[in-house]
């Protein structure tokens, strides 16, 4: 997955917000904290952030609200500009595009879906999905069809001559998924999009958006306050506290071996064998006897088997490719949260 | 003990000074009773007035015709504004000029603002849109009524254009907005014989200048609103639109204009009332319409008329309101696809039929071309017989004849020289050391320098005379007013009826509310209050009940369960709740007093509207400004007193 060079590359980025940040970060001394910084009347949004996002992947940002995660992916776009670090996307540092060139790179790569919707409440569900590629310049006709299908795509067919105010929540945030994907992004940054509906609503939406996901296959950045949607969508999980990233890796080595104790805290109540598949635990210098376990089980999946097989070291494959063996004892312990 | 104190020490020293301040000016005054000030100390002498008249003079002058800033009003006046006046002049009434087509049949135009009416709001509307229309005609006032609106059609939309265009200017650069901000305040307290001077001399006599002076008084609060509305756009939808890939003037045109369609509508029915009002006030400089003929009727004392006249200019108003703030909550309708074209604009296809028939219709029937003055409905002398008639009656005249009495002689007049007899500097103390208690040191020096300013421009009696009728119509209305706010607040019914009587009483331009005051109490100082009474008493009152309704129910239910009655809740929890709302309001009632009383100029007043009223007649243009500025500085000095203090109040609750 992380073969080619990253879509998104940022090094040692930093957002602060207040009265003159550009001087401020300029003559601020090394190492200063969250709280120092806060004291000289400066809110660190974004701390010396050091992330890529390689192509096809989905990397969630998470954390509890103003750890500065929605701060983050708005410097990805540039929504903020930022006041140190730089950010290249596709290779390309964004903060030396100008206004022209990133208008353009927005036109044409990036979309992107809001917590609480933006739709414009004067268009039509159709007028919206429509409306990047109107600001394209693209002709009526085409961008109809478009939108139509993207529409289609997202389930809201027959409602596209609605305005916004006459949809549930669950169906404004289809339209807005819809406008996001209409000009067929390489990189999606969607920002808490389901965290404004119901729960069963949320569920049905997280459904609906692998479904998408698994037949577009794009580069996306996912913001979350909510682990479990986190670590039911993420490839890797960056974990995000007082606008630094405490923890990026994957929801395995997440729970397994938290960096900080924050992460673990914040990992305490998680039951970890449903996170955990069976590949992580297995070394490769070690082998077991008889029938192997499935790579991509999870210890959950697993718990029958664990519990009543007697082998210490259990073989684990992927397919047919033998990955290691996972001893027993270990994969019995995450079983019981110990 | 210790508590207290340390609560209390902020506030101490302010209370003191102004204690002192009060001090002092009673010394003065006193001393100015015995005889013992010196004349320098009761009033600015006469050879210290600066010569500001001639010098303000002189920079118009130079402005004028050295910059040549005449040539291009002037230009303006005679090249495209008098075209679009003529223009609208001759389909409305048929001036002869281009197009030479009208005047549009009266039916017609009753008929698609009837069709207007309804595609907004139903039947309802239809009816007031169309009545208001098929009123003016009938009752023989279609010409005047129509050369108003010839005017109004031109001014609101460019009145629009200019103040959306000042808006986004201000919004989108900060030091524009800064730069208008003082601008926007002044204008706002300006008195409108100081609007009309300029226009006549910059834009020459008839409609044009009282087309400007009209659009200079309503851009005002539509730059307000449109810079409200855009800054109020959600981020997310800015961002939706910045991540769509918007240039700057795709967000603008896309993104925040449409966004913020309801503050800028609500911008546009300001700047139509506002124009409606200005227009009627336009007779002052000649300008022909509603307002000049209620101005010669009012003159000649034929009340009749005049009231007939008032009628037509309140049914305008209402239905311009109406149909304006109808079009502001109007939400656009989704049509199922295939849908035909017809279909989708149902109510222009109607309109326009029935336009064409009536236009048609008014070809063959004269009377649905127009109604002549023999034809007309009008009754005038039966009403003025009729209302002199009731005037006249014993009970009546004795009950007017007393309030009048009793009012002249007993309360303005004492009141009037109670307040002159005060030496100018004692009375600026008296101003500052309110300032000082009800708000702070910034506005009390603000206050004393805009009054010493008032004082040194020579004009301190008539400023105190303005001062008198507005202060004592303002609290007369507070005396009515608040307890008729109070006993509505009580229950949502009437509540409910009275704001919508408030709402409805707000739209009327000022000019109809000499009608009544007139009507009952002659050319008399006491009308003169009247007028200005029954103007200020409709914000006071619709603040005060909007206070106390607002007033949070969680803590009015904690107060009943608490075993309060009813005055006890009242005093205890939702008046002082209620008082930063009732403040603005107050401030309001202050503020149209101020522009109520200029007017009351007509009825004959003493005051600096009176003088103001004179130099219409010449070209006097340093005095006019010398004079509004001072009725300005004036009405600053409240403003800033009370909202600083409303402010402060709220701040204090946690509003």
């Amino acid at each position: 997955m992380m073969s080619q060079a990253p879509v998104i590359a940022c090094k040692n980025v930093w957002k602060l917000f207040g009265k003159d940040p550009e001087g401020y970060y300029a003559r601020m001394p090394e190492g200063h904290g969250y709280d120092q910084i806060r004291a000289d009347g400066y809110i660190a949004g974004v701390k010396d952030v050091s992330i890529s996002v390689g192509r096809g992947e989905m990397l969630v940002i998470m954390g509890l609200s103003g750890s500065g995660k929605s701060t983050l992916v708005r410097c990805f776009s540039r929504l903020h500009d930022i006041t140190g670090g730089t950010i290249e996307v596709e290779g390309q540092d964004i903060m030396s595009l100008s206004e022209k060139d990133l208008i353009t790179l927005r036109r044409n790569k990036m979309g992107m879906v809001f917590q609480s919707f933006g739709l414009l409440p004067h268009r039509t569900v159709l007028d919206n999905v429509a409306f990047p590629l109107e600001m394209r310049g693209q002709d009526r006709h085409t961008r109809r069809d478009r939108a139509m299908e993207v529409i289609r795509l997202v389930g809201l067919e027959g409602r596209e001559d609605y305005f916004p105010r006459e949809l549930s929540g669950g169906q404004q945030q289809r339209v807005g998924i819809a406008r996001s994907l209409a000009i067929e992004p390489d990189i999606w940054f969607l920002d808490e999009p389901f965290s404004a509906l119901d729960p069963l609503i949320r569920r049905e939406m997280q459904d609906e958006f692998l479904r998408l996901q698994a037949m577009l296959g794009k580069t996306i950045v996912f913001i979350t306050h909510d682990f479990d949607e986190a670590l039911r969508l993420a490839d890797r999980i960056a974990i995000m506290k007082d606008g630094a990233v405490e923890q990026c890796d994957t929801p395995d080595q997440i729970v397994l071996n938290p960096a900080t104790e924050y992460v673990r805290k914040f990992t305490e109540d998680i039951d970890k064998s449903r996170v955990v598949h069976a590949s992580v635990l297995a070394r490769a210098d070690a082998h077991g006897e008889g029938a192997p376990v499935p790579a991509r089980a999870t210890i959950h999946d697993l718990a029958a088997t664990l519990v009543s097989d007697q082998r210490d070291m259990i073989p684990v494959a992927d397919g047919d490719r033998p990955l290691g063996a996972l001893s027993r004892q270990e994969a019995l312990r995450v079983l019981v949260g110990a | 003990m210790a508590v207290l104190s340390t609560n209390a020490a902020p506030v101490a020293p302010r209370g003191q000074t102004a204690l002192a301040l009060v001090a002092l000016a009673v010394a003065l005054t006193l001393l100015h009773y015995a005889g013992l000030l010196p004349a320098w100390l009761t009033r600015v002498p006469e050879a210290l007035v600066p010569p500001f008249a001639p010098w303000l003079d002189a920079a118009f002058t130079f402005i004028r015709t050295d910059l040549g800033l005449e040539k291009l009003t002037r230009w303006i006046a005679e090249g495209p504004l008098q075209f679009a006046l003529d223009t609208t002049a001759n389909l409305l009434y048929g001036k002869r000029r281009w197009p030479n087509l009208g005047p549009i049949p009266w039916s017609a135009i009753a008929g698609s603002a009837a069709v207007l009416g309804y595609a907004l709001g139903g039947w309802r509307l239809a009816l007031l849109a169309g009545g208001t229309f098929v009123w003016t005609a009938l009752i023989g006032q279609w010409k005047i009524a129509m050369e108003t609106m010839s005017v109004l059609v031109v001014a609101a939309p460019l009145a629009f254009v200019i103040g959306l265009g000042l808006g986004i200017a201000a919004w989108a650069n900060d030091r524009v907005d800064r730069a208008i901000k003082p601008i926007l305040s002044i204008l706002q307290t300006l008195p409108f014989f100081t609007y009309l001077l300029p226009a006549v001399i910059f834009f020459k006599v008839g409609p044009t200048a009282g087309a400007v002076a009209t659009i200079v008084y309503a851009v005002p609060p539509m730059i307000l609103m449109t810079t409200l509305g855009l800054k109020k756009v959600s981020p997310a939808v800015i961002e939706a639109g910045q991540m769509s890939g918007c240039t700057r003037w795709q967000m603008l045109r896309h993104v925040y204009i449409p966004a913020a369609r309801t503050e800028i509508l609500v911008g546009v029915n300001q700047v139509i009332m506002l124009c409606l009002a200005m227009v009627v006030l336009t007779a002052f400089i000649g300008m022909p319409g509603l307002g000049a003929k209620l101005l010669a009727m009012m003159g000649s004392f034929k009340i009749g008329r005049s009231f007939e006249i008032g009628i037509t200019i309140v049914l305008l108003a209402v239905t311009l309101d109406r149909l304006s703030k109808a079009w502001v909550v109007r939400v656009p309708e989704h049509h199922p696809r295939g849908t035909p074209w017809w279909r989708r604009n149902k109510y222009l296809l109607i309109g326009l039929g029935v336009f064409v028939g009536f236009t048609l219709l008014g070809q063959a029937v004269d009377w649905f071309s127009e109604i002549g003055r023999r034809q007309s409905w009008s009754r005038g002398k039966e009403i003025d017989a009729a209302i002199k008639a009731f005037l006249a009656l014993g009970p009546v005249q004795s009950v007017t004849d007393q309030i009048r009495y009793v009012f002249n002689v007993w309360i303005l007049i004492p009141f009037r020289d109670f307040l002159l007899s005060i030496p100018t500097p004692a009375f600026i103390l008296l101003f500052a050391a309110a300032a000082l208690a009800l708000a702070d040191q910034r506005v009390a020096i603000w206050a004393a320098v805009f009054f010493g300013i008032v004082a040194l421009t020579g004009w301190w009696d008539r400023a105190v005379i303005t001062l008198y009728s507005v202060i004592s119509a303002v609290i007369l209305a507070s005396l009515i007013g608040l307890p008729i706010a109070v006993w509505a607040s009580f229950t949502d019914r009437r509540a409910n009826r009275i704001l919508l009587a408030c709402d409805t009483a707000q739209t009327f331009p000022s000019f109809v509310y000499l009608i009544p005051a007139i009507m009952l109490f002659g050319i008399t100082a006491t009308s003169v209050v009247m007028s200005i009474l029954i103007f200020a008493m409709v914000p006071l009152v619709r603040y005060t009940v909007e206070g106390l309704r607002d007033v949070p129910p969680e803590m009015i239910e904690a107060a009943e369960m608490s075993g309060a009655t009813r005055m006890q809740k009242l005093w205890k929890v939702q008046l002082p709740m209620a008082l930063p709302t009732m403040a603005i309001g107050f401030n309001q009632a202050i503020m149209f007093a101020f522009f109520m009383v200029i007017i009351a100029a007509f009825i004959g007043t003493q005051d600096l509207g009176q003088e103001l009223q004179r130099t219409l007649a010449g070209a006097d243009l340093g005095k006019n400004l010398v004079l509004g500025i001072c009725v300005s500085l004036m009405a600053l000095s409240f403003n800033m007193v009370l909202t600083t203090w409303a402010d402060r109040k709220k701040a204090a609750l946690g509003l």
